[in-house]
């Protein structure tokens, strides 16, 4: 128990507690008589006002309490008793039911992980081609996709500025399913150096921005672009010599119009001076493997949609399929 | 403040326990206008809690609400979490109605409405066919033990606890549809929390209705107490005549009261005798008088009997008692000012409620626009991401259409077709294109409209910002 810095405080605070108690206690016992006054035939008298007066004709009646309401007080007093007993509360006490409040997290996990781990583990077993195309799945890894990617990759999964698009057919790493896994799972870790030293000064640097500008056929000076050819042999080792990039270390492809840091001369040059480095967080700790199988097949379905269905709810409720299920009146964990 | 006379006598005390145990009250059965009155409003009630849970709307139960699913049934009307607002004013209505009775008539509701009176009226009735009329009663429970006691004490408290356990069903009917209810029950499949809470009710009813009664009006109920305080001298309470009715004593049907120095009041003790919370209402206005008007009721059988005029205890002001108002005078006080404030306030409610109600439109959405920055394209315009959480209120699927306005050229290059299943909602992502130059640098609102194809009453404006980067 780490919530007392000192042994001695934990009993302080418990004597202090039970102390409360038993004083609510005592000074009810001790206020339960009332002396009244008795008449000449040793009958108490009628009852007595408190006398206050309000209004010039209202007044207080002295009447005694009923006899039920005081026992529901000493009631009260054995719950807060036994309540400490079977709960946490009493200083450091544990309670005799070992209630605690990660367990109670732990409890409410496994109930969730046993009413949808099934769900989950079925498509575990499927292959992640045949997951893409189940229309429940969809909508699952689409809400998935929401809370854990949307983030960084945008809601519809297009990317931005250093964030790639998910959507299209150009993959840094490769598009198969397997390696979609693995980026999710194990997270990558793409590095450009600063390459300003290799190529030469600053007019190379410009030469071979031009250059590479030229293999895509984006707009560029040619004949730096033609200076800037022999200077691009430092690059070719990741990008290739033909500039069509390397999934396996992903280094991009160089000759389409798709740009991670955005095309244009001076994203280019910037690139070659300041190099580029570019971190997505491994899921393997933070979503369970399951779900990074579904995310997977959801990404992957993204850009094959050829399988794609159109306009799959996201909602896979059927019209009242929550009222088919065991509902609990006014409280349901 | 006056002290008893036989105060001076008593110099002694003695020592008592400040609690005292309830004094069982035994209220005589009674028939009456009043009565008849209450009955029926204990029939509406109940058959409209009993019976509600049993309809059907749509395929589904009519009054439901779903808490699992946080969807609250009635009817044709489909309340979501967003729609709470409705039970706030539900409450602010009852409140108002409470105080424009309780003006108008002191404790209309106690009387006649209240589930505490209802439901003691139900147990009371089974108690008076069990056991037998108030004197049966009382002989019965002064008998020692005996095999006759325990029959007709058992079979009274087996029948409360059948009403008890099927009101307690009822209850959870509201929450977990009642027919898969029903069958849970005969498989003795219950949850526990349904049983619980089954139980739970079961227990209040019983507990209240049965043994608590009176007392929950005067020890615990919070609207009692403060009623009192809606009270003013033109309010209807049930009054004893004490000018008329005073001195009070036994007479002979053929003396005329006057005659031998009497008032009306034949002090023959049936007002108290009927009263549920056993008070004298002869001796004035009390705080445990809820108002029930069984004295009436049971005073005016007697002045009957007598041939004496009715309404020795009747339904009057404070007003009308001090200025001797006739009817007309009390019934145009009735439209005071404070009544019609009370009422034009009330309408006021109800009709904005209601108004709100017909024009609720059955979709709801939310715009959030993605963080990070707008994605510039080749050609110079500008792409921002929205995502669109539609919630569709209406039990049957929908396919909406999303447009965009407020920029020139704004148009949605994502699918803008959008399906979302019944009662139920989804999270769109919606991407807007801007083009060159179209929208100055910064922030430009923007609006979605979205349509319901097939109903074009359902329109949803929503505003959002386009951002343009400098």
């Amino acid at each position: 128990m780490a919530d007392f810095f000192h042994n001695g405080w934990s009993i302080f605070i418990a004597v202090v507690t039970l102390a409360g108690i038993l004083a609510c206690g005592l000074l009810l016992w001790s206020q339960s008589k009332v002396k009244v006054k008795v008449g000449p035939d040793g009958n108490p008298l009628p009852v007595e006002t408190t006398g206050h007066v309000w209004d010039g004709d209202l007044v207080e009646n002295n009447n005694p309490l009923p006899r039920w309401w005081s026992i529901m007080f000493y009631l009260t007093i054995v719950f807060g008793i036994a309540y400490l007993v079977l709960f946490p509360g009493l200083g450091a006490m544990q309670g005799t039911l070992g209630w605690s409040q990660v367990g109670k997290y732990e409890q409410e996990m496994k109930a969730g992980e046993e009413q949808y781990g099934p769900i989950f583990a079925k498509y575990q077993a499927m292959p992640i081609q045949a997951v893409a195309q189940d229309p429940q799945a969809r909508a699952i890894g689409e809400r998935l996709f929401l809370n854990s990617c949307a983030q960084c990759h945008g809601s519809d999964a297009q990317g931005s500025k250093g964030f790639p698009n998910l959507t299209d057919n150009d993959w840094l790493y490769g598009g198969a399913p397997e390696t979609v896994l693995a980026s999710i799972r194990e997270g990558r870790h793409g590095q450009m150096p600063s390459m300003a030293a290799a190529v030469g000064g600053d007019a190379d640097v410009r030469n071979v921005a031009n250059y590479v500008l030229s293999l895509s056929g984006s707009s560029h000076d040619p004949i730096k672009a033609v200076m800037g050819k022999t200077k691009f042999g430092a690059c070719a080792a990741c990008h290739s010599a033909d500039g069509k990039g390397n999934q396996a270390l992903g280094a991009p492809n160089l000759t389409d119009k798709t740009w991670l840091y955005g095309g244009g001369i001076n994203n280019v040059m910037e690139a070659i001076n300041k190099g580029r480095g570019n971190q997505m967080p491994a899921h393997k700790g933070i979503l369970s493997e399951a779900k990074v199988h579904l995310l997977a097949a959801y990404v992957w379905g993204l850009s094959n949609k050829q399988n794609a269905v159109a306009g799959i709810s996201a909602s896979d409720a059927k019209t009242m399929g929550s009222l088919t299920g065991t509902g609990a009146a006014p409280a349901k964990q | 403040m006056e002290t008893s006379p036989l105060k001076q006598y008593s110099q002694q005390e003695i020592e008592q326990s400040l609690y005292e145990v309830r004094k069982k009250i035994y209220p005589r059965a009674l028939t009456g206008w009043f009565a008849t009155w209450r009955w029926v409003l204990v029939w509406f009630t109940q058959i409209i809690f009993y019976g509600g849970p049993w309809l059907t709307w749509n395929d589904r139960q009519a009054v439901l609400f779903d808490l699992a699913s946080r969807k609250f049934y009635i009817f044709g009307l489909v309340l979501w979490p967003q729609d709470f607002i409705y039970l706030a004013v539900l409450l602010v209505i009852s409140a108002l109605a409470l105080f424009l009775f309780t003006a108008v008539g002191g404790r209309l509701f106690c009387g006649y409405a209240c589930p505490q009176t209802v439901y003691t009226e139900i147990f009371m009735w089974v108690e008076r066919k069990i056991e037998g009329e108030r004197s049966a009663r009382i002989r019965l429970d002064r008998e020692p033990l005996s095999a006759r006691k325990v029959t007709l004490k058992g079979a009274k408290h087996l029948v409360w606890g059948a009403i008890a356990l099927w009101t307690g069903f009822t209850f959870v009917g509201y929450f977990t549809p009642i027919h898969l209810l029903a069958q849970e029950l005969m498989q003795f499949a219950l949850g526990p929390w349904e049983t619980f809470w089954i139980l739970f009710y079961g227990f209040a009813t019983y507990g209240n209705a049965g043994w608590m009664r009176e007392q929950v009006c005067k020890y615990m109920c919070p609207y009692a107490r403060f009623q009192s305080a809606m009270f003013d001298k033109d309010t209807l309470t049930v009054t004893y005549d004490v000018t008329r009715g005073e001195p009070r004593g036994p007479r002979s049907k053929q003396v005329k009261p006057a005659e031998v120095g009497l008032g009306d009041c034949i002090d023959c003790g049936i007002c108290v005798q009927v009263c549920p919370t056993g008070i004298d209402i002869r001796e004035g206005l009390q705080y445990e008088c809820i108002g029930c008007a069984a004295c009436i009721d049971g005073c005016d059988q007697v002045m009957e009997k007598m041939n004496y005029p009715k309404g020795l205890i009747r339904y009057t002001t404070e007003h009308a008692m001090t200025n001797q108002l006739g009817k007309r005078d009390i019934w145009r006080r009735v439209f005071r000012t404070r009544t019609l404030v009370y009422f034009s306030i009330l309408g006021a409610i109800v009709l904005t409620a209601a108004t709100s109600l017909a024009l609720r439109q059955p979709l709801k959405v939310d715009v959030i626009r993605d963080r990070g920055m707008p994605r510039v394209t080749d050609d110079g315009s500008v792409d921002n991401v929205y995502r669109l959480q539609m919630m569709n209120a209406e039990e049957n699927p929908n396919r909406y259409v999303i447009t965009v306005q407020g920029i020139d050229g704004a148009t949605i290059i994502s699918d803008s077709q959008i399906d979302v299943a019944a009662a139920s909602t989804r999270a769109v992502p919606v991407r807007v294109r801007v083009p060159s130059g179209a929208a100055q640098p910064g922030s430009n609102r923007i609006k979605f409209i979205i349509q319901d194809t097939d109903n074009a009453s359902v329109k949803i404006t929503e505003k959002a910002v386009f951002l343009v980067p400098r």
